[in-house]
């Protein structure tokens, strides 16, 4: 094989100096031959930049612009690892409502990847190229409620008329000021996927968000970007990743709590080591009502110790009072408890009130010997009283567990609320404001 | 491999086909239009200059596509209203045949494929934008119908084609990056299947450079 090398090769393409036609200002072209159209610096002319000649496409007679590019023409970054020229720069703006909204959009180009788009808006930044597949809408309609792209579906955000009204440098189409294209675009943050129909032609489009620091970055810019306004259409939530880490969070520290009540229930000796049971009259002298147990022994570590009181109480009350004390340090830990029990007859049926039965969880008690000092009140004159106590050692208790529960479940459900009003601000902007406000497929 | 060789009808240069197959080249030195009649060369005329060069692609450059290397050995340059676009003519390594497009550095590669038996393609007439055809089992959408012109022709081709003007080609996407074109330039029409690709994958060597750019 002997590969002939091209016996002549063509003009090395480059920056090339040409003139306006209209107004004899230089032109010049960055874009290698690859531009469609190019804008006169001077008079803001577009030419055909495809015509050595550089017809003119549409005439005009200075630049009117309060509104340059923030990324000046001819200035190279690195986007995703591959070096881009800014070519070109234009104003669109959509009206909503009388109220006119301005992006501004800026033409990248690189002589061996082509072309590829940055979009501004109110300091939001996308990262744009030609999408190479084919979306699928969801309906035959020209606005589909979703849509799907690459497997991932894209909610339908907005859709207007997107009129350009100010043009600067080469473009890789024949732009004209005053074009409209009717826009349309769709959601999955931080993608956004556009539909541009211009004569009959829809091209399709993906960009991805870009915070403005990385844009200032890519391209060297000094000074810093100009700050973002509100949450843009596929800005990516900064609760979002939080959201789903923290319900994960605390999903793992549920599931721990689960365990840990379970084990402790199962292993919590639970153990019953005293029980008593009493009777106590009417005309009791007062001075005797109190009386102590036999002693009983707590034993393992040092853990709770419940004291449970059930009686027959009819209609009636009576209050106990507890001392747990321990036999060889004189220690003791003094509670009580009023028990009422009362049931009745009315209009709306029977009722009750009360409970004939209670229980005291007294924590953290040593082992050792101890014994009850129990001291039952009640009225003066009542029906005599059965009642029994039971002493148990190391029983499982819930509402710590509770608690805990809770304090997992308010930050969760504090990032779930911020992320909802994120959601919402986002929502607030496009087609549907009252849309659901977590979006499907988070 | 053998290459067939022969001598310019028109100057006299020595002609080398790189493939085989060719059925037309343009003689390096005259630019005349070659027509192979078996190894007797017919001038079908001349191409001008072709416009300043705007695609990273030439004649010579190579690469890979699917595990298959690739040579470009010619190239159709056609125009329309919006701009051009570059067919390049690749002799794949096993003896094949293919396209690579490239329309503003959007590229393509493809192959002539032909409909499954019994199914038409659908003439001139019947194209229609939003239309679905469906070939091996991928169906697709007909995006956009552009009138062309013949711009220019470079190096080996695997069929005649010299001063052909008003084609008509539709362009077929997909949900995937499959495409597929259809040819209107022959009375017949021609099917064209094929797949968009990165840059970067093909893997190119011998690529044209660009001041200032790496």
């Amino acid at each position: 094989m002997n590969p002939q090398p091209p016996p002549v090769g063509g003009p090395k393409p480059r920056v090339s100096g040409l003139n306006c036609p209209n107004c004899g200002g230089s032109i010049t072209l960055r874009a290698l031959g690859q531009a469609s159209s190019v804008v006169c610096e001077g008079c803001g002319s577009i030419l055909d930049a495809k015509d050595p000649k550089l017809q003119i496409i549409q005439t005009f007679h200075r630049i009117v612009s309060s509104d340059p590019p923030l990324i000046p023409l001819g200035t190279r970054g690195k986007i995703r690892g591959t070096d881009y020229e800014v070519i070109g720069f234009e104003r669109r703006t959509i009206t909503v409502d009388l109220v006119e909204y301005h992006w501004h959009e800026y033409i990248l180009f690189n002589p061996y990847k082509g072309f590829r788009y940055l979009t501004e808006y109110q300091g939001h930044w996308n990262d744009i190229s030609i999408c190479k597949e084919l979306p699928s809408m969801s309906s035959s309609f020209n606005i589909s409620p979703r849509v799907n792209y690459l497997g991932e579906s894209y909610q339908h955000f907005q859709s207007a008329d997107a009129n350009t009204d100010f043009v600067l440098g080469e473009f890789p189409w024949q732009v004209r000021v005053g074009e409209r294209a009717s826009v349309t675009d769709y959601v999955h943050p931080p993608r956004v996927l556009s539909g541009e129909k211009m004569a009959g032609e829809v091209t399709w489009s993906i960009g991805e968000y870009i915070p403005g620091r990385d844009v200032w970055k890519a391209f060297n810019l000094p000074g810093s970007p100009p700050a973002a306004i509100g949450v843009y259409e596929n800005e990516p939530s900064p609760f979002r990743a939080n959201l789903k880490a923290v319900w994960i969070g605390f999903a793992a520290l549920a599931f721990g709590l689960l365990v840990m009540m379970i084990g402790f229930d199962v292993f919590a000796m639970n153990s019953s080591v005293f029980q008593g049971a009493y009777r106590f009259t009417s005309g009791y002298p007062r001075a005797e009502a109190s009386f102590v147990t036999n002693t009983f022994e707590l034993g393992g570590r040092p853990s709770n110790v419940e004291v449970t009181t059930s009686t027959d109480l009819q209609n009636n009350w009576i209050y106990l009072n507890y001392a747990l004390i321990n036999q060889d340090t004189g220690q003791a830990w003094d509670f009580g408890r009023e028990v009422s029990f009362y049931s009745g007859y009315d209009s709306d049926g029977s009722w009750t009130e009360g409970s004939r039965n209670a229980a005291i969880v007294v924590p953290s008690v040593p082992p050792g010997q101890y014994y009850l000092r129990i001291e039952p009140e009640a009225d003066t004159v009542h029906p005599p009283v059965t009642y029994t106590v039971e002493v148990r050692r190391d029983v499982p208790v819930s509402s710590f567990y509770g608690i805990g529960f809770l304090a997992l479940l308010i930050p969760a459900i504090l990032i779930t609320w911020r992320s909802a009003s994120f959601e919402k601000s986002r929502w607030s902007e496009s087609d549907h404001p009252h849309s659901p406000i977590i979006p499907e497929g988070s | 491999m053998t290459q067939p060789t022969a001598t310019c009808p028109n100057c006299g240069a020595k002609i080398v086909f790189k493939w085989s197959s060719s059925v037309q080249t343009v003689c390096d030195y005259c630019k005349s239009v070659l027509v192979r009649t078996d190894i007797d060369l017919q001038v079908l005329g001349k191409v001008g200059d072709l416009p300043p060069d705007i695609s990273p692609i030439q004649i010579n450059a190579a690469g890979v596509y699917r595990n298959k290397s690739f040579v470009v050995i010619g190239r159709i340059l056609y125009e329309y209203d919006q701009g051009g676009w570059n067919e390049w003519h690749l002799m794949m390594n096993d003896g094949g045949s293919g396209w690579l497009s490239d329309a503003q550095e959007e590229y393509g590669v493809s192959f002539s494929s032909k409909p499954s038996a019994g199914q038409a393609l659908p003439g001139e007439s019947q194209l229609e934008v939003g239309r679905e055809l469906t070939w091996d089992g991928t169906t697709y959408t007909l995006s956009v119908i552009t009138q062309a012109y013949f711009r220019g022709v470079e190096g080996e081709l695997p069929f005649k084609f010299w001063d052909k003007s008003d084609m008509v080609f539709a362009d077929l996407r997909s949900s995937s990056r499959k495409f597929a074109t259809l040819d209107y330039s022959d009375a017949e029409p021609a099917l064209y299947l094929g797949e968009f690709v990165e840059f970067e994958d093909l893997k190119l060597k011998n690529l044209r450079k660009f001041e200032g750019w790496s």
